[in-house]
């Protein structure tokens, strides 16, 4: 480990961290807004749930650098346009909170949607007063697994030359130097932490309610 | 389709037929909301027949009216923001505290966010639950507590109709006779039009005006008073579902002990010697009281002791209150150790006591004038 070269690197390293959070974050808060009202179709899809959460699972499977490649293709974007990144990592977030919102939203019991739907709720408020609040516990466990798994892949983007942590690795590597690797590792792993207690924390303020944060 | 359809309907004019209710036709039932009565409805898929009322499930023919409006020409929403709704295990919000769950109901009523929480504090009280309960969250509540929420919250729309869905079938034996007396209080307060749903005859029995019993396949077996139901049961239906206990049941609407005539008892109190209990007793038994002449057990001299003592009483025998059924009486005659039932005014001071003879002869008294035409 070589101290001194952190300490010259510092306003760059700083800089790529930034880079990190906001392409770790921004994500996977559009796929979040965009997986509510889909995932809200796939709970109420009937016998053609599995289908739809099969199929927005699929999009996990597409190799990510390949995304990487083809997005500026389809988006007629610059190929080091940081937008190609942040579609492709929308993307993978929504293939898993599309289930987690659905699967959330079949955890409310239906005794309390019935009495919801008795007293005199309209559907629109009936999902945004009761479902949905009563489905945050479960929606927080899963965005847990998408905000760190989207760490993780945001440094590949380092391949197509985004900056983020992970030019950290392709400098090391060229370099043969092994400062930057190991100060980008720890920093993912810090940032993932980060992310992640920030997710719990958001999660328990909406959920007072939640017996398992007694 | 068509057939089940109108058996429904039956269903449902049954029911209301029990209530403030005419069933003008099989097809056509209209509710008026104007008197304070409680049907009950005895059926095993009777559910059905609450939820046409408030249209969580809508009948494809036929017409169910409120108040002389039929509830299919009516905003769904509307509708059931009129109707009180209370269902087994209560069904609360479990993301909302006691006070926010009762609110909800006037909220959505359009009353505002501090009035409706005003509301529901003082809804609270009246359920029985004090305001320490005002900021938990319903699964910090027992089964009996949450019920009570879920009454109240019923309540604080201030609905002149209310569909209770066998509302005390999910809590212990204990608990549901309290909440059946505090739901006999409640109605002599708030004078409701309650519709409710049970398979528990006795709590039909209990909390009725009129219960009407439903076949299975929902046509009506009879509407009446749970006394006639239990005097003069309809047919073989009926009677085997009242049970072979109706003889003693029918006691609960036999008339009050009033009648019976009450013997003094000697007591002794507390502290008091052996010789002094057995100078007192008038035979193996003698009743102790409290200093406010509050029967507290039997004092069996055949056991040797040197002072009255409260732990060596005998507590098997019940107590009944003045005004009570013959039913409570009966069942302290039997209890009682003595063979004498212990009667007491309505702040359970000693009043005296009544043997088996003398019930029995109140009874044959009542017997000989026929009971079932008598009016309670």
């Amino acid at each position: 480990m070589n101290l001194d070269w952190i300490i010259a690197e510092a306003g760059t390293i700083g800089t790529l961290f930034l880079w990190h959070f906001g392409l770790s974050v921004v994500p996977v808060l559009l796929s979040l807004v965009l997986a509510i009202p889909l995932g809200w179709l796939a709970h109420r899809s009937g016998f053609m749930r599995p289908f739809w959460l099969g199929l927005a699972g699929l999009f996990y499977t597409i190799p990510s650098l390949a995304l990487f490649v083809l997005l500026p293709l389809v988006l007629h974007t610059r190929i080091l346009d940081p937008i190609n990144v942040v579609v492709a990592l929308t993307i993978y977030a929504l293939a898993m909170l599309v289930r987690t919102v659905a699967d959330g939203l079949s955890t409310v019991s239906p005794e309390t949607l019935q009495a919801a739907t008795a007293m005199g709720y309209r559907p629109a408020a009936r999902f945004l007063r009761v479902e949905l609040p009563l489905a945050v516990p479960a929606i927080t466990a899963g965005l847990r697994v998408a905000v760190v798994s989207n760490v993780s892949i945001v440094s590949i983007a380092a391949l197509i030359g985004t900056p983020q942590l992970g030019s950290l690795f392709t400098q090391g590597l060229q370099l043969r130097f092994l400062t930057p690797i190991v100060t980008g590792i720890v920093l993912c792993i810090v940032l993932a932490a980060l992310l992640d207690l920030a997710v719990v924390w958001a999660g328990f303020r909406l959920s007072p309610w939640n017996r398992s944060n007694k | 389709m068509k057939a089940i359809v109108a058996k429904r309907l039956a269903e449902v004019a049954a029911a209301l037929g029990g209530a403030s209710a005419r069933a003008t036709s099989a097809r056509k039932v209209a509710i008026g909301s104007d008197c304070s009565s409680q049907g009950i409805i005895i059926w095993n898929a009777k559910t059905t027949s609450l939820r046409m009322i408030n249209r969580l499930i809508t009948p494809s023919s036929g017409s169910i009216s409120i108040d002389g409006e039929p509830t299919e020409k009516m905003d769904v929403v509307k509708l059931r923001r009129r109707i009180g709704y209370v269902i087994q295990h209560a069904g609360l919000f479990p993301h909302r505290t006691v006070v926010e769950n009762i609110a909800t109901t006037a909220r959505l009523s359009g009353v505002t966010r501090p009035k409706a929480l005003a509301t529901a504090r003082e809804l609270l009280d009246r359920v029985g639950l004090g305001g320490e309960f005002a900021n938990r969250y319903p699964w910090q509540l027992s089964g009996g507590q949450q019920q009570r929420v879920g009454v109240a919250r019923a309540l604080a729309s201030d609905p002149q109709l209310m569909l209770m869905d066998e509302p005390f079938s999910a809590v212990d034996p204990v608990v549901r006779t309290q909440l059946q007396d505090e739901f006999l209080r409640l109605q002599r307060d708030i004078g409701k039009t309650i519709i409710m749903v049970t398979h528990d005859i006795d709590e039909a029995l209990k909390l009725g005006n009129q219960v009407a019993m439903l076949r299975t396949g929902g046509t009506l077996a009879q509407v009446a008073t749970p006394r006639q139901l239990l005097a003069q049961p309809a047919d073989n239906f009926v009677a085997d579902f009242v049970g072979r206990d109706r003889g003693y049941r029918f006691l609960g609407f036999a008339g009050t002990a009033d009648a019976v005539r009450l013997v003094s008892e000697p007591t002794v109190r507390l502290g008091a010697t052996v010789d002094e209990a057995k100078a007192a007793a008038l035979g193996r038994w003698v009743l102790a009281v409290d200093d406010h002449e509050r029967p507290l057990g039997w004092v069996d001299l055949d056991r040797p002791f040197t002072h009255v003592r409260q732990d060596g009483l005998n507590l098997s025998g019940t107590l009944s209150a003045q005004g009570e059924p013959l039913r409570a009486l009966l069942d302290a005659v039997l209890s009682a150790p003595s063979g004498r039932g212990v009667v007491t005014d309505a702040d359970g001071r000693l009043l005296g006591t009544a043997t088996l003879a003398s019930v029995s002869s109140v009874l044959e008294d009542g017997r000989s004038r026929d009971w079932a035409e008598a009016q309670p």
